[in-house]
């Protein structure tokens, strides 16, 4: 009853989604109160029964029914609780249910905390929102139904792809849909302006809070699961410009200029246009991801479905929506109304220059992405394109981005100048040259271009505290006025202080670990002891033993500084008997935020085991970056002038007014 | 019945989603506009002001800015929502009232399977069954292992049934886990070995030799795993190692030992002179018992490639070389129930259907 039930709860989610898409556009056409309250009413409902679907369907996997195929094919009774329900999204079906759960989610809260939207503008969010919905809901029961059944079911399941089995999955994909569909909303607010054919600065306060939830999940998602890559693929690489890593990579880079030029048009009223663009292109990129992911386009290890019907009927969804989408765009966007103009040297004019170089930077990618496959379907050549192309081309790229970025929240609106601002980034500079011959005098090897990446980083850093200390007039004015602007001062500056310090912190750790990282591949016998970055690694013993759902080769080893034993390291061979597949668990030892990384080769009958061995230095700061660039955003989305609308009295406004 | 009853509750709670708000009228509600957001910008420049965040003519700068905005915004405000469009209303609640149901219950009748009821695992395993087959009791077997990966006595069982089953690589494993967990013994070390051998298809892998030798280590007179050294050796191209080892175990095995015309037969195939046994007519009796042992064994491994085939249809090669085995032990019959039974498991597969063919063609069983 729970499959029949969770299947209906879908279906009738379908059939809401479809009401929801029309009756409140009617209203809305007819200014009708109560038909366009219908979106808000449905949206809810539509959550509600989508998450009883989702629900429906971890019961199914925590319970072992194997009369679900979906629970067959990627499930087992012995499977650890954890992975029977992270499971239920590490397989296509199970994986575009969380998709519209996440989207209907996004319906519902606008639906429940859009109290601030004027209510045409909410019917049609929510009616766009719908649309989207509809085709995933069609898409899913059609071509990849998690409810299908089976009359005779087996004892037992096939097991989960046991790469998946990690705590990773329970994290990475989660984060990384709540990014990617997030991005429906700031799209649904884009289209829903274009039909009203209304937009003004207004309308970017609104979108904000909602295109900032999706960049934070996004951010972390995706370095969730660059750290993931890290430690389960066993050869230590973090990011591999693989396509489906770019899938992500590219809403991100249009969802970064998206909250950039959100600013602009918030406060400025200028750049109206080109936001309703990214913000149109910021989703059908998550769209083109999940395309590319979800159809087979790509073998890679995400390439879990593999089947054209459901390529082509992805397709479709995304011609239609993408080209949908910049039609309309082409045809409503010349009559909204221009904003103002401003001079280059400017907050809005720095702005600008960081969403050219974010979108170019995104259009690389995108080249570089699909230029491979497109030459595939016409010539049949087959021709990869890797690191080399996105180091010779996203790297110069990113080089002036970062060298602006300290200078963009120094600038003043409408007119700044440029040579004060230089001035104030005289002590960044500084502290970027004093870096710099630091790292030159320590180091050796390497490329010649990194220490000068540390000494770019590190203006990056210290040029977003000298923001903050120059806004609060730290040094400048005596302590108890400057503690009390900090006080005053918005979280968004703060969280702007964050993101940016962020990004550069992301920079160091990137180029220690592409430059300084030492590797020591060989073969060790128990007993045997190697050397590496001033540490000794003694192989103790190769031990089997026996997991939940696996057995594994268990290597022991003792990590020396100094003849004096700091750790042990416990890397690992899985052998997962009902797939008879291998992963390889490499074991990390974290020391500040560098690491040391064992990964376990081959084992020979004698008893001998091949290891990879390396040191990577400051390599936990490529993760610490993002994560501080999220809590950014958290702060940012806290702050009181950019809160979603929580349902409170018009009265509290009032108030506020008074205190003019 | 409930099943249609839950799906009954569920779509009226779907309708009535959609009923509720066409039914609340057109009350005025607390509706955001563009003014309210310009007014609490106002608000925020005065706060910035006050904490001198901002200086007093960049304030009035931005107020001005902002004043047009929000003047701009109340000059050209939203269409107020006009009254009840019954006819729209009345057409929504019909779409709800009959075209949801109608689209949930026909998409759902051609997807769902509603005359299935849940499977759980938990409760069908408690189900009593008094003819569990070996499979379940197999299983069981497992998921105590599972649960209890340390118990010796629990491997030591369901190793020889791997063997036997043919899940050699299971087999390896139990006995492995068997001597991890029971001690060492030579009979479980020449054991293991032997499965090694089977798993790697008779080949003495360099891995089973080494679990022979620690056999032998343990026990000089240990009869599998010696006969398995000679393997090794025969099969290592030291025929005159291997006849040694065998003629060593002849000279001192008892003369009614049931191995003893297999290892015979083994050293007549290395071409070893045969051992004085202890009478002419023992080793005359020996040598018929091996024809017997040897076409059974033959037979007994031919069924287990056929078995093997049945659960896994997907070898080409194995369905070959069964036929080809029916062919040569004189089974005519046998061998085209095998190629039809062949063709009929690799018919979803057009290259394998292509490369069966071909393969039988070869073996002259076309058509």
């Amino acid at each position: 009853m729970i499959a029949e039930s969770g299947h209906y709860a879908l279906v009738l989610a379908l059939g809401l989604a479809l009401i929801q898409s029309t009756v409140p556009i009617l209203g809305a056409r007819w200014r009708d109160v109560a038909l366009m309250n219908v979106a808000r009413s449905t949206a809810i409902a539509q959550l509600l029964f989508v998450a009883a679907s989702f629900a429906a369907l971890v019961t199914l996997h925590v319970s072992s029914d194997f009369s679900v195929v979906n629970v067959v094919e990627n499930s087992h009774s012995m499977k650890p609780l954890l992975y029977k329900i992270t499971g239920v999204w590490g397989n296509h079906e199970g994986s575009m249910l969380l998709w519209v759960s996440i989207l209907a989610l996004f319906g519902g809260l606008v639906a429940i905390f859009g109290n601030n939207l004027p209510i045409s503008l909410r019917a049609h969010v929510l009616a766009v929102q719908a649309w989207i919905a509809s085709a995933f809901y069609l898409f899913i029961l059609l071509t990849s139904n998690p409810f299908l059944r089976i009359a005779n079911p087996p004892m037992e399941g096939r097991d989960l792809n046991p790469v998946l089995q990690d705590i990773g999955l329970a994290v990475h994909p989660p984060m990384l849909y709540l990014g990617y569909v997030g991005f429906s909303i700031s799209f649904s607010f884009a289209i829903a302006a274009l039909i009203e054919g209304r937009i003004d600065a207004a309308w970017a306060r609104w979108v904000r809070p909602w295109t900032l939830i999706a960049w934070i999940f996004l951010t972390t998602g995706i370095a969730m699961g660059s750290y993931w890559a890290y430690y389960s693929l066993g050869w230590g690489g973090w990011w591999f410009w693989d396509p489906v890593e770019n899938a992500s990579l590219m809403p991100w880079l249009a969802g970064t200029a998206l909250l950039h030029s959100l600013v602009v048009m918030e406060k400025r009223n200028a750049l109206k246009v080109w936001t309703i663009l990214l913000s149109i292109l910021a989703f059908s990129l998550s769209l083109l991801g999940t395309f590319l992911v979800r159809s087979g386009v790509l073998t890679s290890v995400h390439a879990f479905a593999n089947d054209p019907r459901r390529g082509v009927f992805i397709l479709l969804i995304l011609c239609v929506f993408i080209g949908g989408s910049l039609s309309l765009y082409v045809f409503r966007a010349s009559s909204l109304k221009q904003g103002g103009l401003f001079a280059p040297i400017s907050r809005e004019g720095a702005l600008v220059l960081n969403n050219l170089l974010l979108t170019t930077a995104c259009a690389t990618v995108f080249v570089g992405t699909l230029y491979p496959l497109a030459l595939e379907v016409m010539t049949g050549e087959k021709i990869s394109v890797g690191a080399p192309f996105f180091n010779l081309t996203f790297g110069p790229l990113f080089v002036p981005l970062l060298i602006a970025l300290p200078f963009g929240p120094l600038l003043a609106w409408k007119r700044g100048d440029l040579l004060g601002a230089a001035q104030r980034l005289t002590v960044a500079g500084v502290v970027a040259l004093i870096g710099l011959a630091l790292v030159m005098a320590w180091t050796f090897g390497g490329s010649t271009l990194a220490p000068l990446a540390v000494g770019l980083a590190l203006f990056v850093i210290v040029g977003a505290l000298v923001d903050i200390v120059e806004r609060i007039g730290l040094f400048r004015l005596p302590l108890g006025i400057a503690a009390g602007r900090a006080r005053g001062l918005p979280r968004s500056a703060w969280g702007t202080m964050l993101a940016h310090a962020g990004v550069g912190i992301a920079l160091i750790g990137i180029v220690c670990e592409t430059s300084w990282n030492s590797e020591n591949i060989r073969t060790m016998k128990p007993g045997d002891v190697t050397n590496i970055a001033g540490y000794g690694l003694k192989l103790e013993s190769v031990t089997p033993r026996q997991g939940p759902n696996y057995r594994e080769m268990a290597a022991k080893f003792s990590v020396l500084v100094g003849g004096r034993v700091i750790a042990t390291m416990l890397p690992s061979k899985r052998n997962f008997t009902t797939r008879s597949a291998t992963t390889t668990e490499a074991a990390l030892l974290s020391r500040g935020a560098s690491q040391l990384y064992i990964s376990l080769g081959d084992i020979a009958p004698d008893g001998s085991v091949a290891v990879r061995i390396y040191h990577k230095p400051l390599v936990l700061l490529i993760w610490f970056g993002p994560v501080l660039m999220a809590l950014g955003g958290v702060l940012s989305l806290s702050d009181r002038r950019l809160r979603v609308g929580a349902p409170k009295p018009a009265k509290s406004y009032r108030g506020l007014q008074a205190a003019e | 019945m409930t099943l249609w009853f839950v799906f009954a509750l569920m779509t009226a709670a779907a309708i009535f989603a959609v009923l509720w708000p066409l039914g609340r009228g057109s009350r005025a509600q607390a509706d955001g506009s563009e003014t309210v957001v310009y007014r609490d910008q106002l608000s925020e420049i005065d706060r910035d002001a006050s904490t001198g965040l901002i200086n007093p003519p960049e304030a009035a700068l931005a107020r001005v800015e902002i004043s047009r905005r929000l003047l701009a915004a109340a000059d050209n405000p939203r269409e107020p929502p006009s009254g009840a469009n019954l006819r729209l209303r009345r057409l929504a609640a019909i779409i709800a009232l009959v075209g949801l149901p109608v689209v949930a219950i026909g998409l759902y009748g051609v997807l769902g399977s509603p005359g299935l009821p849940d499977f759980p695992l938990a409760q069908r395993s408690r189900t009593p069954d008094g003819t569990q087959s070996l499979g379940n009791l197999i299983a069981q077997v497992e998921q105590h292992l599972e649960k209890n990966p340390t118990d010796g006595r629990g491997w030591s069982v369901i190793a020889p049934v791997y063997a036997r089953l043919g899940r050699m690589d299971d087999a390896v494993r139990a006995f492995r886990n068997s001597i991890t967990y029971n001690g060492e013994s030579s009979e479980r070390r020449a054991d293991l070995g032997e499965a090694l051998v089977a798993a790697a298809n008779g080949v003495v892998t360099a891995e089973a030799k080494t679990e022979f030798e620690r056999a032998v280590a343990l026990s000089a007179e240990e009869v599998k795993a010696n006969y398995f050294l000679g393997l090794a050796a025969e099969q290592d191209g030291r025929s005159a190692d291997a006849a040694t080892i065998w003629r060593t175990m002849l000279e001192k095995a008892p003369p009614n030992a049931p191995w003893r015309s297999l290892v015979q037969t083994a050293l007549a195939r290395v071409g070893g002179s045969p051992v004085q046994g202890p009478s002419r007519e023992a080793v005359a009796a020996a040598k018929d018992m091996s024809e017997t042992d040897r076409s059974a064994m033959i037979h007994s491994m031919v069924e287990r490639l056929a078995t093997r085939l049945k659960q896994n249809g997907d070898d080409v090669e194995g369905w070959l070389r069964l036929v080809r085995a029916y062919m040569v032990l004189g089974d005519a019959d046998k061998a085209k129930a095998a190629s039809s039974d062949a063709r009929q498991a690799v018919a979803r597969d057009p290259e394998r259907l292509q490369q069966l063919n071909e393969g039988l063609k070869n073996l002259g069983l076309d058509g």
